[in-house]
């Protein structure tokens, strides 16, 4: 099914009607409501932000897109754009921001940062991109993307938008949603869904040691 | 006042004052003094006092491994002007303690925990020693030299994965956790007890019992999420009603690893890094480390390519403080509107600079004897109307609009006071500084590049406010674009660079410290190179970060809506703090 058969209700209009009346799908005239008036929240990060207030700004015009109305309570935002880089010890709160946003929410890494890592990655204190927490719909490349990409990402999340159907999203279904575990900060950043692996390796490391200490002693 | 010049720029022989207690610095490519840690705090109270060592601009650790030594190094300077007074004490590496100089210099506070946590140096009756950039628990002292991160490939850059042999490899493929962590062998998570992160609440000053209203005090945190933090900054106040009793700034939620970093990667590897510290004024971070790593190879960039640097740092302070005016309406509630207008004429010089460096705000713009690209006659005729026409009238325009305003007034007069004795206490800088009536600036006390040829004057107000925060931003423009139109004058013809450009420099050993007068206030650069192509020790003094230190003294007393205002009026960017 190509997307122009998709959206067009196959009813006749009667002539009388036409111009006056149009007959669409429920589910595209909400796609359409929601892909043009994304709310991204007020959050920035690292130096990816400034281009964000810079497409914010008027010589780029964020506002021709629905998306003018930054939001900075998490509550009452749809679209969460991670604008730089993402530290150990900020991301038990951006999680616990994606946590709190209303549903439907998406997320959009901007930057090589928020996507991957970036010039920082090899950093002891940074995360190699926020989609090991958090499921990312759009990245843009760019260190930092120019107020032309990150426009770009955004009308590819509109687009991502227009096409979802309200049968198989799992924010229409029934019952709550999990939350994402939020991580926890020890010796070193701790994902709680990776608690057995965290166990398993350093109890192998610190029987490698114990034996490397005994042949030492030897 | 003609002999007092020289007099200013003698640095007093130690030796002669404190014999058996200090002794010259003599290795090859270092100056300075080292000094006994059991002197240091005498040491330093007597040039304070006596000598008009009043700045404590610098501290910072070095971990020299082979040696087996710590070293913590000072630079004092006189907020009269002059060159750097630099002390280093000396300590084994299995015992790093040293006096702490916060009840000396309240300046020190900060960079004295950033010591501790990074390189586990102790500092004896610091009042506060916590963590400030990582968190409590964290395993290990990262800047150490013998401290791996979880993505440790090899020792230095271009690492052999990459170069010359060129099998690359993801980090994550080699860590056993697939990701970029690591943790202590035998290590369980769900024993595993969180250390006292509670500590910040207890440090908090709260209302005293004695008062007989029996007001109850109130902890209100504000951030890493907020938006007016100007990032990922948090601010835990405690309050009496409305009114701040307490306030401790906690950082390290953009920690990048900066100066971790900057240690494996080669020499010229670490411009492009520099332009990610204060996001909004690459140029001028450049400018400071170029001057570093020039100091210690000995060259000078030709004549057409200093002043191109001046141009371009001057642009960059324009641009930075008229988003600094605008951002700082914002937080006063003037939503968006003084900031839309600000970002219009950032963009502006933001064309200038795509044009000569190929991006809009990553510049990587200087090279070591001069800059990477030269200003074609049209850029520079474009300088010339900007600075010329457009930018002094949208200068007056602000003025016009917002000097006079009753409630920028109402708001900013009388607020946020610092007075010059706290501020040089507290080792603030730049606008922060000459706001509270100290006229002290780099480019005039220490001069670099060609500053001393160009006539600008050093911007000073009084009453230490925010507003005369806001009026010192709109003077220093005026002052930027009075340079700049010599510049654009003046600019001769010739070549853009000292020698070839190199890929990889030869930088003999040595320590050198290079500053401008940054935007924000003194930037820093102190390297120490041991003759390798990589910076042995590579640590920036970061103005925004010194400068909130200052953010206690300006909040204590004030509403706890003034305290957005407040910091706005400091002008943080959260890359430079954390770094
Ligand atoms: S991608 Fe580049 S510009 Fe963006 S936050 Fe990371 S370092 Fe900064």
């Amino acid at each position: 099914m190509n997307e122009n058969e998709m959206t067009s209700p196959g009813y006749e209009i009667p002539p009388e009607l036409r111009h006056q009346v149009t007959i669409t799908t429920l589910e595209r005239i909400y796609n359409w409501g929601r892909a043009n008036s994304l709310w991204p929240m007020m959050f920035g990060l690292a130096c990816c932000a400034i281009e964000m207030i810079a497409t914010a700004a008027s010589r780029y015009d964020l506002a021709r897109f629905g998306m003018e109305v930054m939001r900075p309570s998490p509550r009452q935002s749809d679209v969460l754009i991670v604008s730089g880089t993402v530290t150990k010890k900020m991301v038990p709160q951006i999680v616990r921001l994606y946590n709190q946003m209303a549903e439907p929410r998406y997320v959009i890494a901007m930057g090589a940062c928020a996507s991957g890592g970036g010039p920082f990655k090899e950093g002891y204190n940074v995360v190699s991109g926020i989609d090991k927490f958090i499921p990312v719909d759009v990245y843009i490349p760019g260190c930092p993307p120019t107020p032309q990409a990150l426009l770009n990402g955004l009308i590819a999340l509109q687009k991502k938008i227009k096409r979802q159907s309200l049968r198989d999203l799992p924010w229409y279904q029934k019952g709550p949603a999990e939350p994402i575990p939020v991580p926890v900060l020890g010796p070193d950043l701790m994902d709680p869904r990776k608690f057995a692996l965290i166990r398993e390796v350093t109890h192998r490391q610190a029987v490698q040691d114990q034996q490397e200490g005994e042949v030492a002693h030897e | 006042m003609s002999e007092a010049v020289p007099r200013i720029a003698q640095i007093p022989n130690l030796v002669d004052l404190f014999p058996d207690k200090v002794q010259p610095d003599t290795r090859p490519g270092y100056q300075g003094y080292l000094v006994g840690r059991e002197h240091l705090l005498e040491v330093v109270q007597r040039l304070r006092d006596e000598y008009g060592y009043d700045y404590l601009s610098s501290v910072t650790g070095v971990d020299y491994l082979p040696e087996g030594k710590m070293e913590v190094v000072y630079h004092l300077y006189k907020t009269l002007g002059g060159p750097a007074l630099v002390l280093k004490v000396q300590m084994p590496r299995e015992d790093p303690r040293v006096p702490s100089l916060v009840p000396l210099y309240r300046g020190a506070e900060f960079q004295e925990r950033e010591a501790w946590d990074l390189l586990g140096i102790r500092f004896e009756g610091h009042p506060d020693l916590r963590r400030i950039l990582m968190w409590e628990g964290f395993a290990g002292f990262p800047l150490r030299k013998d401290w791996r991160e979880p993505y440790f490939e090899e020792e230095a850059k271009p690492f052999k994965s990459r170069w010359p042999e060129g099998f690359v490899f993801r980090a994550e493929d080699r860590n056993p956790f697939g990701d970029n962590v690591q943790y202590p062998p035998g290590f369980d998570p769900e024993t595993w007890t969180p250390p006292d992160d509670e500590a910040i609440y207890r440090v908090l000053k709260r209302a005293s019992e004695e008062d007989d209203l029996h007001a109850d005090t109130l902890v209100v945190n504000l951030g890493p999420q907020h938006p007016s933090t100007h990032g990922v900054f948090r601010m835990v106040v405690s309050l009496s009603e409305e009114t701040i009793l307490d306030l401790k700034p906690v950082m390290g939620y953009l920690h990048r690893n900066h100066e971790k970093i900057g240690e494996r990667n080669t020499f010229l590897q670490n411009m492009p890094f520099t332009d990610r510290l204060d996001y909004l004024c690459s140029m001028s971070n450049n400018f400071g480390y170029a001057l570093a790593v020039e100091k210690l190879m000995g060259v000078k960039p030709p004549e057409r390519a200093e002043y191109i640097r001046v141009m371009m740092a001057e642009l960059t302070r324009f641009l930075n403080h008229i988003f600094a005016i605008g951002f700082l309406l914002n937080d006063l509630g003037a939503y968006f509107t003084p900031a839309l207008y600000a970002i219009e004429e950032r963009e502006l010089i933001l064309d200038i600079f795509e044009a000569v460096s190929g991006s809009r705000m990553m510049c990587n713009y200087f090279r070591f004897g001069g800059v990477a690209r030269d200003v074609s006659p049209d850029i520079l005729e474009k300088v010339r109307r900007l600075v010329y026409d457009r930018l002094p009238r949208k200068v007056d325009e602000m003025d016009e609009f917002l000097t006079r305003n009753e409630i920028v007034r109402e708001r900013c007069e009388g607020v946020g006071v610092l007075t010059a004795e706290q501020a040089i206490a507290n080792s603030a800088s730049g606008p922060v500084l000459r706001a509270s009536g100290v006229p002290y600036d780099v480019r005039r006390a220490e001069p670099y590049s060609i500053y001393d040829r160009l006539e600008f004057d050093v911007a000073v107000r009084y009453h230490g406010d925010i507003y005369d925060r806001y009026l010192i931003r709109l003077d220093e423009m005026r002052q930027s674009l009075r340079i700049l139109q010599q510049v654009v004058r003046d600019i001769p013809e010739g070549p853009i660079m000292t020698g070839k450009p190199q890929y990889q420099v030869r930088v003999p050993p040595g320590e050198a410290y290079g500053r401008v007068e940054g935007p924000k206030g003194e930037l820093g650069f102190y390297v120490v190179s041991n003759g390798k192509p990589n910076p042995w020790r590579y640590h920036v003094r970061a103005p925004s970060f010194i400068n909130l230190t200052s953010l206690v003294d300006m909040a204590r007393g004030a509403k706890v809506a003034d305290v957005v205002a407040i910091l706005g009026s400091i002008d943080i960017v959260l890359g430079e703090v954390d770094r």
